[in-house]
């Protein structure tokens, strides 16, 4: 690199943080338009029935109401976000599958009267039978929640890397486990809305709490019948999504068909009752993981079996099922890989994509029985995984390409930040030490084209107007790509005004999801200011009579490398550019995708599946009280190579929340359903860990600067989500010797653990 | 049916109608536009919708808009100066890391500024404490309990924490 970076690399505040801070931020409810009603959905109190009518005559005559809408209003057209797997209804049609399935919606004046109005809807049910276990579900005979998908398996897969039972034939060692990963709400603090204005000339926009406008954009122009250029999808400020908000909601089907039908602008706003249930949740998994191995214990061979519990619909099943097996080839090295997956309808609360997608539950069952192993075969935890780690630039089983990878550093610096050679195997009974690894791609590649664009404006004062299409949830895209930007065209943080997410006036981009936003739109974002910066320089050369290739743009000024003091500040330049008679402002534009050399489907022949994979190891260390079976995470290591960090501030808050995330998915928190029915929707019911119960946490970093990413960036959002929970119950195994299966290990889990085992 | 009420919001002397049914988060967001306030659950299980009043931090989505009569209440709004300068416990959240999403923030701040006006230095466990009902689901928590402690262990005078009020001014 030429020059020292000045701008990227720097901790920096948010660009918005001031104005959250300020409480001028505006979420979607904070939207008001004048004449504005309120909408509110009628849910389903059965998990499977067939509706056999509905009145809505009482509901329709209350004074206020403005609407009422019902499945039999709306078009035919299913959506969902995977394009081959659409088996939803903004408002069911026919049938009901779980309870709170979207059965008929309101607008009215106020909220208070749409939900009275709600209560005067009469629906006809004839009960179906219901099915609630996936397990269940697959047998001959078990009630169908998709007349059309038997066996309620609505996505499979069947991948083989390798020859997996050539290579079991070779192992010195064979163990199979079994395990189990709960049901998780993202419980973002936002609940989800939308705002929906009509304008006669046929313009429909709406303003909707969503991590991919674009998506969303799709999926409403293919339901409501709208052309994508007659539609416009904002993105207001976003209060968390962690993966929840990817999908299209009855909330946005159901504002855009009133505001079309009435003329009026509609909102409609959650309540947390119903982000709990009509939403979308982790997918509760159960895994079979067998393993074989040589003596010195590198992995040979591994078969993973998954059922999901996909609940209802499909939201992103075929995706959740496939990257659930692909990934078991990141970070350790698995040369003959077998993975099955099937993704199972019940009446249940629909699985969506969270954090980690799918990855997070394939981690749990792989980490812990490594563990498992690692006492089978005694061998170190840590060395077992060092051992069997992927390195850069070696041939990968699955085709992979990978660049750079940190990971056996991750678990070296995990061990020495949680005194592993001092504590693990030595602590006093109920004290112990765990730690799991992980990897996670930055995007995916070829199976989805996915591509985002930028656009990069340099006005005569010297400011700068980013264009992307990028979703900011609360993550700090817009930060990021601001840095990028203001590095690249050596200016300050302060000068650069990111607008994004406005399917309007932003350039295409695939939304917050997969991890991929930073290297996707941020090499997008590079490229547009590498090309305004290609224009100035051309003039600035002739000025300062050096070569492009020689100048330096750092700071508001340009200068001839290695000569700070021979150079102009941006100010002139600009001058200079404007004076020499070139038009203003100076624009530029970038277009990114990972590159594409490889097969476009990786189901059928192997190939790189992620411009690049970041790696980390998180060691956990717990105190579990044998008295009340309660378990307190005392701190946590993580060693995260993510590339170049962009900016460490940002990095290191996206690590925090998710070692308190999966401390929550290890210990507390589980969406508990019965007959169908959700027994815990809220907040205190559910388990959600507070400032109470945080650790202590210790972020070590593993910089590698990777080629593909912009400045040597990988991702850093999801990754460090997959191995905290995995690290915390392999912890507790080290302080009171009991192997859990399953999540959350819950006081009474333990308990009865320790009894059963003192018999 | 309604009442008359006379509070202070913000340092600033008002009366209005209140309805017996509204909650002090309605009255400040849907009837007196003060937006900055949130509601993350409406039954007093995350505090997104913090608000002080007469100095205690509570939760407005409970809150029955009546019992405010003739007390002073301090939202978000009432943090920032009129110049637009930030209030320390805003700037040390922005500075810290303290905001991602932003949507627990204001109450975050407003927790946090109930404790320090109380106790100013208080230490790690009391913020703890004192965020038990506010919650986050961005951060882990850790950058927020940085930027209070980055208050409360600073030491610096001007930060007591009081807000930005008008009716200092008036006293
Ligand atoms: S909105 Fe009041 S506590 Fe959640
Ligand atoms: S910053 Fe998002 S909930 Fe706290």
């Amino acid at each position: 690199m030429e020059r020292e970076l000045t701008v990227v690399g720097n901790r920096m505040p948010m660009l918005d943080a001031a104005a959250k801070a300020k409480g001028t931020a505006q979420f979607i409810d904070d939207l008001v338009l004048p004449g504005m009603l309120h909408g509110k959905i009628l849910r389903s109190p059965l998990p499977h029935a067939k509706i056999l009518h509905i009145d809505t005559s009482k509901a329709e005559k209350l004074s206020g109401v403005k609407g009422v809408m019902t499945g039999t209003d709306i078009p035919d057209r299913k959506y969902g976000i995977v394009p081959k797997a659409k088996d939803e209804y903004a408002l069911a049609k026919t049938k009901v599958r779980y309870i709170g399935d979207e059965v008929a919606a309101v607008c009215a004046v106020d909220p208070e009267i749409a939900e009275e109005a709600l209560e005067l809807i009469k629906v006809d049910y004839e009960e179906l039978p219901a099915v609630f276990d996936p397990m269940e579900a697959i047998k001959e005979g078990a009630p169908l929640v998709h007349a059309d998908v038997q066996k309620n398996i609505s996505a499979s897969i069947r991948k083989e890397f390798g020859d997996v039972e050539k290579a079991f034939g070779e192992s010195d060692f064979i163990f199979e486990d079994t395990f189990y990963s709960q049901a998780v709400n993202h419980a973002p603090l936002e609940p989800h809305g939308a705002l929906a204005q009509y304008d006669p000339k046929g313009e429909l926009t709406i303003w909707s709490s969503t991590q991919i406008p674009f998506f969303l954009r799709r999926n409403l122009s293919t339901t409501l019948l709208v052309p994508e250029s007659k539609l416009r999808v904002i993105k207001p400020k976003v209060g968390g999504g962690f993966g929840q908000k990817v999908d299209m909601f009855a909330k946005d089907f159901c504002a855009c068909w009133f505001a079309m039908n009435i003329g009026r602008p509609v909102k409609f706003i959650y309540d947390r009752e119903e982000v709990f249930i009509g939403t979308r949740q982790r997918h509760p998994v159960y895994l079979s993981v067998k393993t074989g191995l040589n003596k010195e214990g590198n992995i040979l061979a591994q078969q993973f079996k998954a059922y999901a519990d996909g609940g209802a619909y499909n939201s992103t099943a075929p995706v959740m099922i496939t990257l659930m097996g692909f990934f078991l080839m990141i970070p350790y090295k698995v040369p003959n890989l077998l993975h099955e997956g099937y993704h199972v309808y019940t009446n249940k609360p629909v699985g969506g994509a969270m954090r980690g997608h799918g990855i997070p539950q394939a981690r749990f069952a792989v980490e812990r029985q490594l563990d498992m192993i690692a006492e089978r075969m005694d061998l170190d935890p840590g060395e077992i995984r060092i051992r069997n780690s992927i390195h850069a630039g070696e041939p990968h089983p699955a085709k992979f390409v990978i660049n750079t990878c940190g990971f056996v550093d991750t678990v070296k610096k995990a061990a020495e930040g949680i005194g592993w050679a001092q504590k693990r195997g030595k602590l006093p009974f109920g004290r112990g030490v765990g730690m799991a690894g992980g990897s996670f791609p930055s995007g995916v590649s070829n199976m989805s084209h996915i591509s985002s664009g930028a656009v990069v404006q340099l006005g005569r004062e010297g400011a700068v107007n980013v264009l992307t299409g990028a979703a900011d949830i609360g993550q700090g895209a817009e930060t990021v790509i601001g840095q990028i930007v203001a590095e690249e065209l050596g200016v300050l943080l302060e000068d650069v005004r990111v607008t994004a997410a406005d399917t309007g006036i932003t350039p295409l981009d695939p939304g917050t999801f997969g991890s991929g936003v930073t290297v996707r739109a941020g090499n997008a974002a590079r490229l547009a200011a590498i090309s305004v910066k290609n224009k100035l320089f051309e003039i600035v050369s002739e000025k300062l009579e050096a070569s492009v290739d020689d100048l330096v743009a750092e700071k508001r000024k340009i200068y001839v490398k290695g000569s700070p003091d021979k150079g102009m500040t941006l100010s002139d330049a600009l001058k200079a550019y404007q004076y020499g008679d070139h038009p203003m402002p100076i624009v530029g534009r970038g277009s990114w995708m990972a590159p594409t050399t490889e097969p476009t489907t990786l189901l059928k022949e192997n190939g790189n599946f992620a411009p690049n994979y970041s790696f980390m190891t998180q060691a956990a260390e717990v105190e579990v009280d044998p008295q009340t079976g309660r378990v307190k995470l005392l701190k946590m290591a993580a060693a995260h190579d993510c590339g170049k960090m962009i900016n460490p501030l940002l990095v290191e808050g996206q690590l925090e929340g998710s070692v308190v995330g999966g401390m929550g998915q290890a210990l507390y928190e589980d969406v508990i359903v019965e007959k169908g029915q959700v027994m815990n929707p809220s907040f205190l019911d559910y388990g959600f860990p507070t400032a109470m119960e945080m650790p202590e946490i210790e972020a070590i970093e593993v910089e590698t600067i990777d080629p593909l990413g912009p400045f040597g960036a990988k991702e850093a959002g999801e990754g460090t989500q997959v191995s905290p929970a995995p690290a915390i119950v392999n912890a507790i195994y080290d302080a009171i010797g009991i192997d859990f299966m399953e999540m959350p290990v819950t006081p009474e889990k333990i308990l009865k653990a320790l009894e059963e085992k003192k018999k | 049916m309604g009442k008359m009420i006379s509070f202070a919001l913000n340092g600033n002397k008002m009366a209005v109608e209140v309805k017996d049914h509204w909650t002090l988060l309605h009255l400040l967001r849907e009837e007196l536009g003060l937006l900055g306030t949130k509601e993350g659950c409406g039954s007093g299980e995350c505090g997104a919708c913090t608000v002080i009043v007469d100095g205690m931090a509570v939760n407005s989505c409970l809150f029955p808009g009546l019992e405010i009569a003739e007390k002073d209440v301090v939202t978000i709004e009432g943090l920032t100066s009129p110049d637009g300068t930030l209030h320390p416990l805003q700037k040390s959240f922005v500075e810290n890391g303290g905001i991602q999403c932003g949507y627990c923030t204001p109450g975050m701040i407003m927790s946090a500024k109930a404790l320090l006006d109380e106790s100013p230095n208080a230490t790690e466990e009391e913020i703890k404490h004192s965020l038990a009902g506010n919650i986050c689901r961005c951060t882990g928590y850790v950058q927020i309990i940085d930027s209070i402690k980055s208050i409360s262990e600073g030491g610096v005078e001007e930060v007591h924490v009081v807000a930005w009020k008008n009716k200092e001014k008036d006293e």
